[in-house]
């Protein structure tokens, strides 16, 4: 039932509320006297060199990429968990649990791939 | 129960207030128990015992100026910390607090939790890439690599808790573990491997020590916040509080029985008249936030006695021993249910 979620939607506007009270109080409260010198990006005392938006570790997009893979096979798991009991009690239990065992099978050799290539290394 | 929805927006209020109160009492707390760990007293200056200090600190922050870097975007800079309270609020809406008593009841609210926690993400990742500074950007994207890893056992740990109780449901997770007179059938008993996965991972997932990579002090000064001052730096806060508290909340609702008293049945069938009263939905109440003030006591405790981890140590255990660890309970467990079946 789609109606099930107005009540978290109803949470999360009151959330809303709060932030946004938050942003306004700390606005109309607080000081404002803004300079060259407290608006410079934070580097240890000293003058920023360039700016943060440069290249970093493709490290980094590895695990996203990995991390999506997975997500997805959890994502397609839990059908299966919410109704396996339905599958035992249709006495369907071991095919199922076939199937799944190849599904993750799969993910897990790609899973050893990677860690054998080295992907998850951060050093 | 249908309740109008002024009803349900006047409990969505008083949640919201009572998970704000609790923060700064878990603030005060947090403090406290640091003091006395490290034989220090602790805040005892504001009111008495220090009990005002929360107070005082969210005064403060209020009063201070709030400083946006020129190089930075300033629309993405206040979106995330209001994204992170949102969330941390938000998650609040689906703890079942007693029979009856749950703000968001859906079919499928594991699901939501787990889509809630990873939005948070975004307030991370958004506020180091916003701020447009190195340890900014280089504390958000670290931040982020180490919630989506640990996101994966979390989702397999709660796909495990799925799998005992056959269903999506948080509150028929909870009615699932009234097994027998006593509390054997929590899923701590039937899931030891799962509750131990969840709890891991839900200090990964609030970014707490022995997991705050991301504020690592002595390499990153203060990681995706580095940039926030004033009230937006106290909303990052706020959310860090709320985030594990409610996490508290989700441990004892998936693992130890949630709002069900201990010797439930027991204690109904020594007072008939306490069934379905509301004298027992009082009591589950005062169980749920003791069992959780429990575990928020744990998060504070393991903060002050564990050192971090370096971040390979931390992408290692993630990827190599907690995933594939929680992939094999999550199968243990459907193989030992179907052999159960069989027989």
């Amino acid at each position: 039932m789609l109606s099930d979620f107005l009540p978290l939607l109803l949470m999360l506007l009151i959330a809303t509320g709060l932030a946004m009270t938050l942003l306004k109080a700390a606005e109309l409260l607080g000081p404002r006297r803004p300079n060259r010198i407290k608006q410079k990006a934070y580097e240890s005392g000293m003058d920023p060199i360039g700016t943060a938006r440069e290249r970093y570790s493709v490290k980094f997009y590895l695990v996203a990429m990995i991390f999506i893979v997975f997500d997805v096979e959890v994502v397609f798991l839990y059908p299966w968990a919410a109704s396996f009991d339905e599958f035992m009690a249709a006495g369907q239990a071991l095919p199922v649990l076939g199937i799944v065992f190849f599904f993750i099978a799969i993910l897990a050799i790609g899973l050893l791939y990677d860690i054998k290539k080295g992907g998850l290394e951060f050093d | 129960m249908e309740l109008a929805w002024y009803w349900t927006a006047a409990v969505a209020f008083l949640i919201i207030n009572f998970l704000l109160v609790s923060a700064s009492v878990l603030v005060y707390a947090e403090r406290k128990v640091s003091g006395y760990i490290q034989a220090r007293p602790g805040p005892n200056r504001v009111g008495p015992f220090g009990f005002l200090q929360p107070f005082a600190d969210v005064l403060k922050l209020v009063l201070k100026e709030n400083i946006v870097p020129l190089t930075a975007n300033p629309f993405i800079h206040s979106l995330a910390p209001t994204l992170m309270v949102i969330i941390a609020m938000g998650a609040g809406g689906l703890i079942p607090f007693a029979r009856g008593v749950v703000i968001a009841d859906m079919e499928v609210s594991a699901l939501v939790l787990l889509a809630l926690t990873s939005i948070s993400v975004y307030g991370v990742t958004l506020a180091g890439w916003s701020s447009n500074s190195k340890y900014s950007l280089l504390g958000g994207l670290r931040s982020s690599a180490q919630m989506i890893s640990y996101e994966l056992s979390m989702g397999m740990a709660v796909l495990s808790v799925v799998l005992l109780t056959g269903s999506l449901n948080l509150v028929e997770m909870v009615e699932a573990q009234q097994v027998g007179w006593g509390f054997f059938g929590w899923n701590i008993f039937r899931n030891p491997i799962g509750a131990v996965l969840f709890i891991v991972t839900a200090f990964a997932e609030t970014n707490r020590t022995p997991f705050d990579l991301p504020e690592a002090e002595q390499e990153l000064v203060g990681g995706y916040h580095t940039e926030y001052s004033g009230m937006k730096f106290g909303m990052f806060f706020l959310a860090e509080y709320v985030n594990f508290f409610v996490a508290s909340f989700f441990i004892v609702t998936l693992f130890f029985g949630g709002y069900l008293l201990p010797f439930e049945p027991l204690i109904i069938s020594a007072f008939p008249g306490l069934a379905d009263s509301i004298l027992l939905t009082v009591l589950q109440i005062l169980t749920l936030v003791v069992k959780a003030g429990f575990f928020a006591f744990v998060f504070i405790w393991v903060r002050w006695t564990l050192p971090r981890f370096k971040y390979q140590q931390l992408m290692t255990l993630g990827w190599k021993y907690l995933l594939p660890i929680s992939i094999v309970n999550a199968m243990v467990i459907a193989i030992v249910l179907a052999v159960l079946n069989a027989f």
